[in-house]
């Protein structure tokens, strides 16, 4: 019994990670208003059943007296829930208007979403998608935009979310209290694969931020590293290994031949996957569509060149093409 | 016994149920109860159609990757989830099936002000709906149930364009009858029936009125101003083409949000009628929760800016929107104060009706306050497009609208089929609808708060428990819906045949036959006294 309640507590937890200055403030505000549910359900619970079974009716003439109704009880049931929302309206429309303004030497970064990834650029010049590094212990803001539907950039363990809208600039910000690594969500439906516009915030000591913003992480195969920019980059979102993503699947693809939409069959070498992914829309693959992005200008060519490694890795996968 | 044996077989007295035959006599039928009855059967049936696409998102959701469908899949199946269960089920619900049949019934005259336009709003309903379903066939719409721009506009390449087309369409069909029932309860009241002598479901029936012909026009020109844009390229709404990327958001819930009225309000209707029978008591404070009625038709036109607490719009206009939402918690507080307050030493059964109307008041008191965290702006930033959502919206929508339907239903069909259900089946299926219920949709509040998104086909691994749980309830919760399906069709050969009023109430619809006549009334009654009359001293209706 102590088993299982642990079980579900450990793979049940009833909180997201508070990971923001704002965090615990939202919370407090969320417990008072779940205390102020749980009271108001309990009651109207309880008189329901108490009255049930106090008043059932014991012979089928029985015929109560009529009540009309009372003021006083309806001048109460009115001011009480009044006052109650009127303490809610005033905490949270005081916390909703603190937090809405970036406390000054916040550091800028610019967000720009599209289907369905996330970009973002440091102040350094530093490019990612679907990740975003933050120091900890100092106010970030976020300013945003999209390059095609409204998107919204959502990371729970910091209780923030605001639309990332086409054609307008919208921020937030945030000041993270935990190193490590947190969801980052897409939470305004943007199309087909709305759910994989999902990323991650990596929260870092101030020093390794700085390491990490000097250059890559060392010490890995050309192999990896093309692994590792796949999924950054935002590639594996699409080009699924069993071929149902709306990009072709990659695996058994190096040195066979590809029959392209223009009726055209080619083979998979080296250049023919530099320009796919610098020039997308130059080579489109028999049934598919041309949806996918250049890169250009946001890898390195030595970051294409360990996707292409990647790529031939997986040459050897049989698989679905 | 031998008299008994010797008495020749009587027919069964005229109703308009056995009236005419044929069916000429249903399809172009001015009797009100008659196409109360053609609704009946359409809304049941877009009823099972989104039923059926709810079950599948289910699936979907059992596991981390997506069990069933491909995501754009599962997108089209959440879309038309939301349009068929919206525009097809639940706003005609209520006032289409119980609204036609009562209304003339409770203010005691002989059809609505217009039957031809009540006949032509079932019909624009059915176009709408083929069109829609049309639509589903051929390719599916992916853009949510909220159509938002530019998405649904420049971006989606699916039947966005036709299934506008069905819901504009059918938004004339609620015009219609708002308008009649407007004009019904202001001219065609009996003699003697005051306006506060009326059935608090007559005081809700005309909220809801006032917003279906206030409030469908502006949805109507916004699918319209939609369409233009999608078809022209002419920039209103995408930014792309010099339009406004919120502006569809704010002329979209200017009807949408009041919408959530038009379902709900006509369910405390008819919980506000139940609660009196089954205690046998007047409605507690009558006046108050009549206003309260008007009240939530009011300020529900104000609030729609809380949709849009994360999308930039200004941190005042946040702050305005707050407080109006707030504010129109009050008015369905005070209902719930009164309805409890109803049972104070009444006289209560247990009937089946009751079971509803009771799980309606839990559910919806659930739902209420659970609003309380989307109105206040500093929690709203984090449960804003999550799951929170989708659980606040079905305990009000599901849990309100639908108990109260299904309440009003078990109610009333003694009155519309003239005979009765199984009780005990009918109080197990209640019971097992409340059980399901919550358990589907309790575990979204928390997954909601953990930070899963909406309409995601596929979900982070961590969610899938809550996921789980979810799933399981709704297979209970479906059941829970087959059973009453089964029953009413049964009792409509096989049930014992009705009296008058079965259960004892007051109100002029329970002292006509069962089923009515084509005419309702031999002769138009006079009222003599308020409405729930139910104490001793002011007993004149014979009952049972």
């Amino acid at each position: 019994m102590t088993f299982l309640a642990l079980f579900l507590f450990q793979s049940l937890p009833l909180q997201p990670e508070q990971a923001s200055t704002i965090a615990q403030s939202v919370d407090h505000l969320y417990y008072f208003i779940t205390l102020v549910t749980l009271f108001f359900t309990c009651l109207i619970f309880f008189l329901i059943f108490y009255f049930m079974i106090k008043y059932r009716r014991r012979s089928p003439g029985e015929r109560p007296k009529a009540i009309e109704g009372s003021l006083p009880l309806e001048i109460m049931w009115t001011a009480i829930p009044t006052l109650i929302v009127a303490i809610i309206f005033i905490w949270s429309g005081r916390l909703y208007f603190q937090n809405s303004v970036a406390p000054p030497g916040s550091m800028e970064i610019v967000v720009t979403g599209k289907q369905w990834m996330w970009k973002v650029e440091h102040p350094e010049g530093q490019r990612e998608i679907n990740e975003l590094h933050v120091p900890l212990g100092r106010p970030v803001k976020l300013t945003m935009t999209s390059e095609d539907v409204i998107h919204d950039f959502y990371v729970p363990a910091f209780r923030v979310k605001k639309d990332v809208l086409p054609g307008r600039y919208t921020s937030l910000w945030f000041e993270p209290t935990k190193t490590g690594t947190f969801h980052l969500f897409c939470a305004q439906y943007c199309g087909a694969f709305h759910a994989g516009m999902i990323g991650s915030v990596v929260v870092m000591e101030p020093r390794a931020y700085e390491r990490w913003l000097a250059g890559g992480v060392h010490g890995e195969s050309p192999e990896a590293a093309g692994e590792r920019v796949f999924k950054e980059s935002g590639c594996s979102t699409c080009h699924l290994a069993d071929g149902s993503g709306p990009g072709p699947s990659l695996n058994g693809l190096y040195g066979h031949s590809v029959k392209l939409s223009s009726g055209q069959t080619i083979t998979a070498d080296d250049a023919y996957i530099h320009e796919s992914i610098v020039l997308p829309a130059a080579k489109i693959v028999e049934h598919y569509q041309p949806i996918m992005p250049s890169f250009q200008g946001q890898l390195t060519e030595e970051q294409i060149l360990n996707l292409i490694a990647y790529v031939r890795s997986l040459g050897s996968v049989t698989g679905k093409q | 016994m031998s008299t008994a044996l010797l008495e020749p077989r009587v027919q069964a007295p005229r109703n308009y149920l056995n009236a005419e035959y044929g069916w000429k006599s249903w399809l172009f039928t001015l009797d009100h109860k008659r196409i109360a009855l053609l609704y009946m059967v359409s809304i049941t049936v877009f009823f099972l159609i989104g039923a059926s696409f709810a079950a599948l998102m289910r699936i979907q959701l059992l596991s981390p990757q997506g069990e069933l469908v491909q995501p754009e899949t599962y997108n089209k199946l959440f879309t038309l989830h939301g349009i068929v269960m919206i525009f097809f089920f639940l706003i005609p619900s209520i006032p289409a099936v119980l609204g036609n049949f009562l209304v003339p019934l409770m203010v005691g005259a002989r059809d609505l002000a217009f039957p031809k336009l009540n006949l032509l709003s079932w019909y624009i309903y059915v176009v709408g709906g083929l069109f829609t379903l049309f639509a589903a066939i051929a390719g599916g719409v992916d853009t949510g149930w909220t159509f938002y721009t530019p998405y649904s506009s420049t971006y989606s390449n699916t039947q966005v364009t036709a299934v506008a087309v069905g819901v504009f369409i059918t938004g004339f069909s609620s015009i219609l009858t708002g308008l009649n029932f407007i004009v019904t309860i202001h001219k065609m009241r009996a003699p003697g029936l005051t306006w506060f002598r009326m059935p608090l479901f007559l005081w809700a029936m005309y909220a809801t009125s006032l917003i279906m012909i206030l409030g469908t026009p502006v949805l109507a020109i916004t699918i319209f101003l939609l369409a233009i844009e999608h078809l022209f390229h002419v920039g209103i709404f995408s930014p792309a083409l010099g339009g406004d990327p919120l502006l569809f958001q704010h002329l979209f819930w200017f009807y949408s949000h009041p919408a959530v009225y038009i379902m709900i309000l006509p369910s405390m209707g008819v919980v506000s009628e139940i609660i009196a029978c089954f205690s046998r008591k007047r409605i507690f404070g009558y006046r108050v929760v009549a206003f309260s009625s008007v009240a939530i038709a009011v300020l529900g036109f104000l609030v729609w800016g809380h949709h849009m607490f994360v999308t930039g719009q200004s941190v005042y206009a946040g702050l305005v929107f707050s407080l109006l939402s707030f504010l129109v918690a009050i008015p369905s507080a005070i209902k719930v104060f009164n309805w409890t307050s109803t049972l104070y030493k009444g006289s209560i059964s247990y009937d089946a009706p009751m079971l509803y109307a009771l799980g309606f008041i839990g559910l919806f008191t659930m739902g209420g306050l659970t609003g309380l965290f989307l109105a206040s702006l500093a929690t709203d930033v984090h449960l804003n497009g999550t799951y929170f959502i989708v659980a606040h919206f079905h305990y009000i929508m599901v849990g309100g609208a639908v108990m109260g339907y299904l309440g009003g239903m078990h109610f009333w069909w003694p009155k519309i089929s003239g005979r009765l259900y199984p009780n005990g089946w009918a109080a197990f299926a209640a019971v097992i609808i409340f059980i399901g219920f919550n358990l589907t949709f309790f575990p979204q509040f928390v997954l909601g708060y953990l930070g899963m998104p909406r309409r995601y086909a596929f979900y982070p691994a961590e969610f899938q428990v809550l996921n789980v749980m979810s799933t399981a309830g709704a297979s209970v919760l479906g059941v829970g819906y087959l059973i009453p399906l089964i029953y009413f069709i049964w009792s409509m050969r096989y049930g014992p045949v009705a009296p008058k009023n079965p259960w004892g109430a007051t109100g002029l619809e329970w002292q006509t036959a069962s089923p009515p006549t084509t005419e309702n009334f031999a002769e138009i009654p006079v009222v003599t006294q308020e409405a729930y009359a139910y104490s001793e001293a002011e007993q004149e209706v014979n009952l049972g």
